[in-house]
């Protein structure tokens, strides 16, 4: 279990002609869909995913210039309630009708993992991409806690999460569905149960595993007018033996090492947990400039032999202006664990740069990891007598890979910091008084003063010192 | 030459110092963190009984094993709902300890981590439980794992929560630290950790031996004389008032009336028992480790004596529990309030800006010395800043070059100190009939007493052809040298230097080749910083009315050089090494002024 991610806002201007400009979308289209996926730990998953889209009358010109890209993170932001409100106002239907009903603050933040998101980008509307809609998709993600919110039990059921069930479709949306994952842990038999039973079931390759979903059609109007109302009760059969479904291929962990408050060291684990397969991963560092990077102490280290990055882009910080720029293409051997570290050293602020409560810390943004992480599908141990003949002659699918992009914890980073207090205030002032004295003092003793006398005769007298000085005479 | 004003100065010092203990000078304490003074929190922790029932399970366990039940801990972690990791270490001493009964140490820390719904993990709090071999501390464990099941429960945290229980008592503790922190500062070997949860803003170490308590008593000495902020202290002691729990300081009773001489006489008592136990510069509990990091931590500890009213463990959890969510309110690192102070009582302190005018005293004698052997017309340089009134023909005889011998010898006697007995201990343990320990103990004690027989070694190299000017520029500089030390040690421990100042500034002072130099002989021994050690074992005890006799302070004072290596090894305690290459070479200058020829 996570904890809840820092908000991360994503601006996404995407070029143009591309992969994913099919046909005309619909025009002013909403599309809303909530995943729940039971964990055998008795806690939940659910995602919300709203997917808004307008046409626009604004008209793109030929690619979008990546000189103007830009990524920016606020790692001391954590996602409340203040975020939700004006998010959920983006939504068609709001929080009236349709899946929003669900989303109700005080059962949302009574969860152990909270992230909240709005992604927005231009869709091309025709294949030469004339002109463009404009697509906003919000996702909110929760995970609800077997031991906070559910008490202990493993049960679930719609109300019990929200405490609101699914009444009616939202009016404007042209497809609103709830899936349940009801993917069989065992083999054998099923699980979870379900209930009221599902009309239709979706199979697909998610996240390189296998998965099986329970749909619920909420335009299907028998769904809700049987019983008024739909509340989805999930009931585990049997509760799985093994608590913990093997972790993902890719994991990281970032920490700040050593103590004191000079010096210190980055350190970001990368984990590939997959048996035999390398992959590489591309790592996107941002350090703030406070924190001095000593490049040459970047080491790469991986089944305790030096790994050298096959990529390395480096943009070094200037005070008060950008931060350190480090990417890296990094090769992660098979079951391995790969370290990267880099040193640095605290610099000391002015005094007005210290931010209110110093000695909180300045935080550290995550950094990013984006890579093709193999299948778990692909990394099963296919049995080759029971299968297809076939199947030997081409091992590896297509699907064998799927992207990923994680976002590791933000770091809390203490700078040293001169003591704010009064005594603190009481020398600084002190200290200005006398330096103006000082100053004032100084410059009254020291200084000659010369009467200057005052200047008669504008133009005729400047044009007779010109004459006398061209003479040699000195001037009047 | 000792003037008056030099008595003055040193009688004030130790006067100053015992009025510590009096009101002017001792104030109450005051929280000063906004965060944790004016918000109020209900303490709902009620698991008593289960505490009761893991502890019970957690001492099954351990006496089937007979090591900390490290499957069993982590199934029970795991099924009050932490995230469990475990870390292996290992360590060999530099030579068997024989208190604690141990050499080649391994063992495994165990820990979970209790994720903050609100926040991303980037800071975290410690509840640590360290299990010794002697000391089971089962009941702790049962009110950790009952304490991390109710934590576990409650939506309000900002700050995760790591439940750690460390074996080997602080062995452990220090592996935990070093691996969480990344560094390795004392050659310990051990796992990386798993998983972490950001800066460590505050650590409670608990120590508990029975299911009823009559008293708790909190321990804030850290290793090398660190000390927690005293808003920690203050948060303890705002809950042991409101649960009307017992809370005790050096093991003592709060004294009531500070209007009558008693209070302060108590105060006193306490003051110097702290003085006593910081100037040691050893962690007493597993918080001292913490401190290192800079996170502010303190270790209480049960006490269960013959008092009639007791309390069981729903107490003192209710009080943690609070402690913890004063804790979680933070929005900042402990740091409005005092780091530097002595605790005369556990509601009333001593700050910094009040004590040191004590050491100041005590050093103003050296200054004083030091500027009138100056006067006197001592100069290292011939014929640099002679007196004006005083005539100076031999001045050239009395170089930089009479001095290299006797600072080399006696630095070299401080290196041999420093580094022989650890390194000897096995050509010792061969040739002699006795184990390891008792080597280096030996070793020890003879390197000291043979660093006595230095000035017959050194009267022979140095040609001595001012006698009196000779002796009196080594007294200048072993002064000076003096003078710098007890300076830095009292601006980094105040009670070591103080201890330290008190005992050395008298006999520097007299130091001289003239006069009865038996009786000189005598006092500088007694004043010497091993005798200043066994004096204050002697102190310490009789502080803590349970006065020890000769032989018994005797075997005491063996343990305790042992144990000062030992921890300046596995721990990185600086009293030895401060000692050893500091302050005894400097004391062996004054030795060699007393036998100068």
């Amino acid at each position: 279990m996570a904890a809840a991610m820092p908000l991360a806002l994503f601006v996404l201007l995407l070029p143009g002609p591309g992969g994913w400009c099919l046909a005309e979308p619909q025009r002013d289209s909403l599309r809303e869909e909530l995943v729940i996926t039971p964990l055998p730990s008795g806690d939940v998953a659910a995602t919300f995913q709203f997917r808004t889209r307008w046409d626009s009358e604004l008209q793109r010109e030929g690619d979008t210039d990546h000189y103007f890209l830009r990524y920016a993170v606020l790692p001391r932001e954590v996602v409340c309630t203040e975020n939700l409100t004006p998010w959920k106002k983006l939504l068609p239907c709001s929080s009236k009708a349709g899946l929003s009903v669900l989303l109700k603050a005080d059962r949302l933040f009574h969860t152990s993992y909270h992230s909240q998101a709005v992604h927005i980008r231009p869709v091309c509307r025709n294949a030469r991409c004339t002109s463009i809609s404009w697509e906003l998709r919000q996702t909110l993600s929760v995970v609800f806690d077997a031991f906070i919110t559910g008490q202990g039990k493993k049960d679930w059921s719609l109300f019990r999460m929200f405490s609101r069930t699914l009444t009616e479709p939202c009016p404007l949306a042209s497809e609103s569905r709830v899936y349940v994952d009801i993917t069989n842990y065992n083999q054998d038999n099923e699980t979870l149960e379900v209930n009221p039973a599902p009309t239709t079931t979706y199979q697909d390759v998610i996240l390189g595993t296998r998965k099986t979903y329970a749909v619920y059609d909420l335009l299907d109007t028998a769904m809700i007018h049987n019983s008024r109302n739909l509340n989805i009760q999930l009931k585990w059969k049997r509760p799985p033996e093994n608590e913990f479904p093997p972790g993902p291929f890719l994991h990281a962990q970032r920490y700040v090492s050593g103590y004191g408050l000079q010096k210190g060291e980055l350190s970001t684990l990368l984990y590939n947990t997959h048996p035999y397969r390398a992959f590489p991963v591309l790592l996107l560092d941002t350090v703030p400039w406070y924190l001095r990077l000593y490049v040459h102490t970047l080491t790469i280290t991986s089944k305790g032999k030096d790994n050298k990055p096959s990529y390395i882009h480096y943009q070094p910080a200037q005070d008060r202006l950008q931060p350190h720029l480090l990417e890296m293409l990094i090769q992660l051997p098979a079951n391995s664990v790969t370290k990267v570290s880099i040193q640095f050293e605290r610099a000391l602020l002015k005094w007005t740069e210290y931010t209110p409560d110093p000695n909180h810390g300045f935080y550290v943004s995550p950094s990013v990891l984006s890579a093709l992480v193999p299948s778990m599908v692909a990394a099963k141990p296919v049995d080759w007598e029971e299968s297809p003949l076939f199947n030997s002659l081409f091992p590896v699918s297509d699907g064998s890979n799927y992207f990923v992009r994680l976002y590791t914890e933000p770091l809390l980073v203490n700078l040293p910091t001169p003591d704010f207090s009064m005594p603190y205030n009481v020398i600084c002032l002190t200290c200005t008084v006398v330096a103006v004295c000082y100053g004032s003092f100084y410059n009254l003793l020291t200084r000659t003063f010369h009467i200057e006398e005052p200047r008669t005769g504008g133009l005729a007298k400047r044009l007779a010192n010109f004459i006398r000085r061209i003479r040699g005479v000195p001037p009047l | 030459t000792v003037s008056i004003v030099h008595v003055l100065s040193y009688l004030a010092g130790i006067a100053w110092f015992l009025a510590l203990a009096f009101p002017p000078l001792t104030q109450r304490t005051y929280m000063s963190e906004n965060a944790m003074g004016s918000t109020m929190v209900e303490e709902q922790f009620a698991g008593g009984d289960r505490a009761r029932a893991l502890a019970r399970d957690f001492a099954a366990h351990r006496r089937k094993s007979g090591a900390l039940p490290v499957a069993w801990l982590e199934r029970t972690m795991r099924s009050v709902g932490l995230e469990v990791y475990t870390q292996s270490f290992s360590r060999k001493l530099p030579f068997p300890d024989e208190t604690h009964e141990r050499y080649m140490v391994s063992g495994t820390n165990v820990y979970g981590i209790l994720r903050a719904p609100r926040a991303a993990s980037t800071e975290s709090l410690v509840l640590t439980v360290p299990c010794g071999s002697d000391s089971t501390n089962s009941q702790a464990v049962g009110l950790l794992l009952a304490l991390a099941a109710h934590f576990r429960g409650q939506i309000y945290w900002a700050k995760d929560i790591i439940f750690l229980v460390t074996e080997h008592d602080l062995l452990g503790t220090e592996a935990w630290l070093e691996a969480y922190h990344d560094v390795n500062v004392t050659g310990m070997q051990s796992s990386p950790l798993q998983g972490r949860a950001g800066a460590i803003q505050a650590a409670v170490a608990l120590e508990l031996s029975s299911d009823m308590v009559t008293s708790l008593d909190v321990a804030v000495e850290g290793l090398n004389g660190q000390l927690p902020n005293l808003d920690l202290l203050n948060l303890f002691q705002t809950f042991c008032q409101k649960g009307g729990l017992l809370c005790t300081l050096q093991g003592k009773l709060q004294p009531q009336d500070w209007t009558s001489l008693d209070g302060p006489l108590q105060g006193l008592q306490m003051l110097l028992l702290m003085v006593l136990r910081q100037a040691s510069g050893r962690p007493h509990g597993s918080h001292g480790l913490f401190l290192r990091y800079r996170v502010e931590a303190l270790t209480l500890r049960g006490i269960n004596s013959f008092r009639q009213y007791k309390y069981d463990l729903v107490a003192v959890g209710k009080a943690l529990e609070g402690m913890f969510r004063k804790l979680n309110h933070l929005l900042e690192r402990l740091h409005q309030s005092f780091f530097l102070y002595l605790l005369p009582a556990l509601s009333r302190f001593v700050s910094i800006g009040l004590y040191m005018p004590a050491a100041g005293f005590l050093l103003l004698v050296l200054g004083l010395k030091i500027s009138s052997l100056h006067e006197a017309g001592v100069g290292l340089e011939p014929g640099g800043s002679p007196g004006p009134s005083v005539p100076l023909p031999p001045a050239q005889g009395v170089g930089l070059a009479s001095l290299v011998a006797p600072l080399l010898i006696s630095q070299a006697m401080g290196l041999a100190l420093y580094v022989l007995p650890v390194l000897g201990q096995h050509v010792a343990a061969q040739h002699f009939p006795v184990a390891e320990a008792e080597a280096v103990v030996l070793t020890l004690l003879a390197i000291y007493a043979a660093g006595l027989a230095l000035p017959h070694n050194t009267h022979r190299v140095v040609s001595t052809q001012a006698p009196d000017r000779g002796w009196m520029v080594l007294k200048l500089v072993a002064l000076i040298y003096l003078a710098l030390q007890l300076g830095c040690i009292v601006l980094t421990n105040f009670s070591l230097g103080f201890l330290l100042a008190a005992t050395m500034v008298p006999t520097a002072a007299l130091a001289k080749p003239h006069g009865s130099r038996t009786l000189y002989a005598v006092l500088l021994v007694l004043t010497s910083p091993a005798a200043t050690l066994f004096g204050s074992l002697f102190l310490w005890r009789e502080l803590q009315e349970a006065p020890l006799s000769l032989a018994e302070g005797w075997q005491l004072f063996l343990a305790a050089l042992a144990q000062g290596v030992l921890e300046h090894h596995t721990y990185g305690a600086l009293l030895f090494p401060l000692l050893s290459l500091g302050l005894y070479p400097c004391w062996l200058l004054f030795w060699n002024v007393l036998f100068w020829k």
